[in-house]
């Protein structure tokens, strides 16, 4: 315990409150301004809105991938396994460019798109791509080690208790994945909303339209207003404290319950 | 003869009725199946040939010499230090913070676990900020660092730093629910018996919590190789000094050697081998651990 | 934050903060005993300076080093290493303003560099009359690049506002290249609209509002307008423009000189402050002067870059073509003042943009 809070305290809290108090050396008004112009926040749409359904893309199929790669056998598992990680391994830039390299209407997958009028690169559906693809490892690296941990016996038990596969999985198997599942989808949200790298290459970075509020952040600080930079960080820390704050809330509440 | 036959069916029917209930229908479990393999080769296998495509369309002999370049090799032995302080680092922190969340009970319990997951919602953009506002000249630290001579941002102890915020979450994230999961009932046991605490870690713990240890090494290794926007900010971009693979991939990338490039990102995709060869070793001895216990 | 101990016997945490201290340490040390050895050799027969520069610079700057290190080992007897450090200008100010020990500074703009003063009085206010030229030992000027055959007919900046071609240019605000271009496009505006400021801004807005990606930085630009094919007509400094031509596909792509164009002046500096400290002002002066010597103008000439010395840009006629170019300080007051009325919080690009975008 000491040490955690320790480490935590160097690595983390002093640099981070450091920051906020940074934050605080400026005026409200200032602030207040800052946080508020129209680009500012029609970017916080942007990343908030992307964020969310990235997670939520991620929440399903992470759960989807993870259960198929713990219970099912199928000819190159081991691949696919060791593939899930490669988002977190490729430098973001990197994923970006191979993302737009894809989805480009010039692209290997976007040119069939382009046909049917769907358009990803340099849209906002792009972003969600990117976003996607950034927090894809999230969701199935936490459900995967619960689910591998599971006894088979409790669904045994379940099953000759005459229980059918639904009732299980609802009322075995999803219960136990629940934590599992509430962390993977806020650390995939949390990692979305703060992502750089990879999101300005397939997005065409327009203010109002495709333009993300990291991306402002950096505008801010290449005009050497790092007030006005530490000012919008300081919104996008709040905000995402607040959400992961609600989930992981949530989350010990119903592990109480069930617990 | 006859009865015996009626047994046979009797136990089909009943081994019938088990698997239904225990697992999925055949059609089910290939619809699933097939459903995941398309999100994968859409998400992870096309990104991932467009970088292999990338770094061995001009032939192996080219990707070798980019390799080979005294530049990428200094950018290859600095991540591969950076990790190497960093991931010992996490993995204890790891270990320790998910220890003191799912075994004991305290007030503000989701708020720490919510200060743990900070890292991944900050983006690296205000990472890099944090400790340039902290450790830059016109910082805090940052006149007395100088008076002093020692330097933090643009070397590489404020690269090691920067890295270890951005990937301290992963192991304690990894094992909270699984601890969460398990409870405590089981070192309680041990404890119980009359094994000391470290002996229960080691007996007890340890081996339930091995999956989500390995899969949070994997992911903090992962993140800290691939992390690239706070680095930036804090090295400097001193060629064969302070650039990190991620970095110097930026770099090939801007001088237009795109297959360059590719060769040193495909590199980093080589990561996936090195997590096949973890898990089938894990694996493997377990199996052997299972046949030694079952003689 | 309370802690309920029932279980605290459960786990003996001296082990575990035993083999944390031993790792700590031993990271710390790893660390230290690495940034140890990275400061500067201040020994007679080696010096070494570090050059903070911006991307395109690269392959210059590569094989300037190499001939400077032979200059000053003929007068000196010493040998120059060079340690390079490459990325967008405005990061790369501050990279200095943080505290990187630069002996030098040869960014994208002076904007960038008064800013060393401004921000941390690194050097003096005066630094860019220090060196001949603006400081500027090379120049450059911004240019169309077109694809092969010209499909859309583009011959000035007029032909940009047209509802039928798309124009690629990276973000101005993040970019510091990208401050030229606008800075190009308002000054021919004005110049065509007999100074008529509103029908420039006119102008300028229907040439963004043809943009249909924009990049953050330069370099991602040429790869949108090059390896996507997005885009008619790619805003570029010359240098960049005919680098693309030559490296990236001969014959693919052709360069339109407008008919008038801004001089980008791409400034260098020395950074007083980290010289003395160091002990390397001689040097380093030396570096900067020589730059402005007939080698190095010719080695400017063949990165595409226009040498400041006119006799030596006479020689290379072919390769710039002759062009009416005006200067930010004659057309827009100077960079202090087109940086605050153009590119910050609430300027003319963020009054295009949102007029585009939100209507």
């Amino acid at each position: 315990m000491g040490f955690t809070l320790l480490y935590m305290g160097l690595v983390f809290l002093i640099p981070v409150g450091a920051f906020l108090l940074y934050a605080t050396t400026m005026s409200w008004e200032t602030f207040w301004s800052a946080v508020t112009q129209r680009q500012v926040v029609a970017s916080y749409k942007l990343s908030f809105g992307g964020s969310l359904m990235a997670a939520t893309i991620n929440l399903v199929f992470g759960a989807l991938l993870a259960w198929v790669l713990v219970r099912y056998r199928f000819p190159g598992k081991r691949i696919v396994d060791a593939l899930v990680d490669l988002p977190f391994a490729l430098p973001t830039a990197v994923a970006g460019i191979a993302l737009v390299t894809l989805y480009a209407s010039t692209g290997w997958v976007g040119q069939y798109l382009d046909v049917f009028g769907i358009r990803v690169a340099y849209t906002q559906l792009g972003v969600v791509v990117a976003l996607t693809y950034i927090g894809l490892p999230f969701v199935v690296r936490t459900v995967q080690p619960v689910l591998e941990d599971l006894e088979a016996e409790l669904e045994e038990a379940s099953a000759s208790l005459g229980a059918d596969r639904l009732t299980t999985i609802r009322r075995v198997i999803f219960p136990a994945l629940f934590p599992a599942l509430l962390t993977g989808y806020a650390l995939a949200f949390a990692r979305a909303l703060g992502e750089y790298g990879s999101v300005v290459f397939i997005s065409g970075n327009l203010p109002f339209r495709t333009e993300i509020t990291p991306l402002l952040i950096v505008a801010k600080t290449e005009q050497y207003d790092y007030h006005g930079a530490a000012a919008i960080g300081t919104v996008m820390l709040i905000a995402a404290f607040v959400m992961l704050l609600i989930i992981n809330g949530l989350q010990w509440w119903t592990s109480r319950r069930h617990g | 003869m006859t009865t015996s036959t009626t047994v046979i069916e009797t136990n089909d029917t009943i081994a019938k009725r088990w698997r239904r209930a225990t697992e999925e229908p055949a059609w089910l479990r290939i619809v699933l199946i097939t459903l995941a393999l398309a999100f994968v080769a859409l998400f992870l296998v096309l990104p991932l040939s467009v970088v292999l495509y990338g770094a061995f369309e001009r032939g192996i002999s080219v990707w070798y010499e980019a390799i080979r370049d005294p530049d990428a090799m200094s950018a290859i032995r600095l991540t591969l230090l950076i990790v190497a302080i960093v991931v010992p680092l996490n993995t204890l922190f790891g270990i320790a913070a998910a220890w003191a969340i799912a075994k004991f009970e305290f007030r503000g319990k989701p708020i720490l676990i919510s200060l743990i997951d900070m890292p991944f919602a900050i983006s690296p953009v205000v990472v890099g900020l944090i400790f340039v506002i902290l450790f830059g000249s016109q910082g805090w630290l940052g006149p007395w660092l100088l008076a002093n001579d020692m330097r933090i941002i643009f070397a590489v102890p404020g690269i090691v730093i920067v890295i270890a915020f951005g990937t301290l979450p992963f192991i304690a994230r990894e094992l909270i629910p699984l601890m969460q999961q398990q409870g405590k009932e089981e070192e309680e046991a041990s404890l119980t018996l009359g094994a000391n605490g470290w002996k229960t870690f080691w007996y007890v713990t340890l081996p339930n919590i091995k999956w989500g240890l390995i899969y949070g090494v994997i992911l903090c290794n992962a993140r800290a190789m691939g992390e690239f926007g706070a680095v930036a900010v804090v090295s400097g971009r001193i060629r064969g000094e302070t650039n990190t693979m991620p970095l110097h991939i930026e770099v090939l990338y801007n001088e237009y050697m795109f297959t360059a490039a590719f060769a040193v990102s495909s590199l980093l995709t080589g990561l996936a081998l090195v997590t096949i060869a973890i898990k089938s070793v894990v694996e493997w001895q377990e199996e052997h651990r299972q046949r030694l216990a079952a003689v | 934050m309370q802690i309920s101990f029932s279980h605290s016997k459960l786990f003996n945490t001296r082990h575990l903060s035993r083999l944390t201290a031993a790792t700590l340490l031993g990271g710390a040390a790893l660390a230290g005993a690495l940034s140890l050895s990275a400061p500067a050799l201040a020994q007679s027969d080696r010096v070494e300076l570090l050059n903070v520069s911006y991307d395109p610079t690269r392959e210059f700057y590569r094989e300037y080093n190499e001939l400077f290190n032979q200059y000053w080992q003929n007068e000196n007897g010493q040998t120059v290493t060079v340690r390079q450090s490459h990325g967008g200008s405005g990061s790369q100010g501050r990279s200095i303003i943080d505290g990187i020990d630069a002996d030098v500074a040869t960014l994208a703009l002076a904007y960038d560099i008064d800013a060393l003063h401004d921000r941390a009085n690194l050097i003096p206010e005066d630094w860019q009359s220090r060196l001949p030229n603006n400081s500027s030992p090379y120049t450059s000027t911004i240019v169309l690049l077109v694809r092969d055959g010209n499909p859309k007919n583009i011959q000035d900046w007029d032909d940009l506002a047209r509802d039928d071609v798309e124009v690629i240019t990276p973000n101005p605000k993040t970019s510091g290249g990208a401050r030229w271009n606008l800075l190009a496009l308002w000054g021919y505006g004005l110049e065509k609209f007999d100074g008529d400021e509103e029908q420039t801004y006119d102008f300028v807005r229907q040439v963004y509002a043809n943009v249909p990606v924009l990049d953050p930085a330069a370099r991602g630009a040429t790869n949108t307008f090059v390896q996507r094919r997005l885009g008619d007509v790619f805003i570029a400094w010359e240098n960049e423009a005919i680098l693309s031509v030559e490296q990236l596909g001969a014959g693919d792509y052709e360069i339109i000189v407008p008919s008038l164009s801004i001089l980008a002046e791409p400034p260098v500096t020395l950074i007083d402050n980290n010289v003395d400290r160091k002990g390397t002002r001689e040097v380093a002066e030396a570096y900067l002067d020589y730059l402005y010597s007939d080698e190095a103008q010719h080695l400017a000439a063949k990165h595409y870059y226009r040498p400041s010395n006119p006799d030596i840009l006479a020689e290379y006629s072919e390769e710039f073509p002759e062009l009416e170019l005006f200067t930010i300080d004659e057309v827009l007051g100077g960079w202090q003042e087109a940086q605050q009325r153009f590119f910050n919080d609430g300027g003319v690009f963020d009054d295009i943009l949102e007029e585009i975008n939100t209507q």
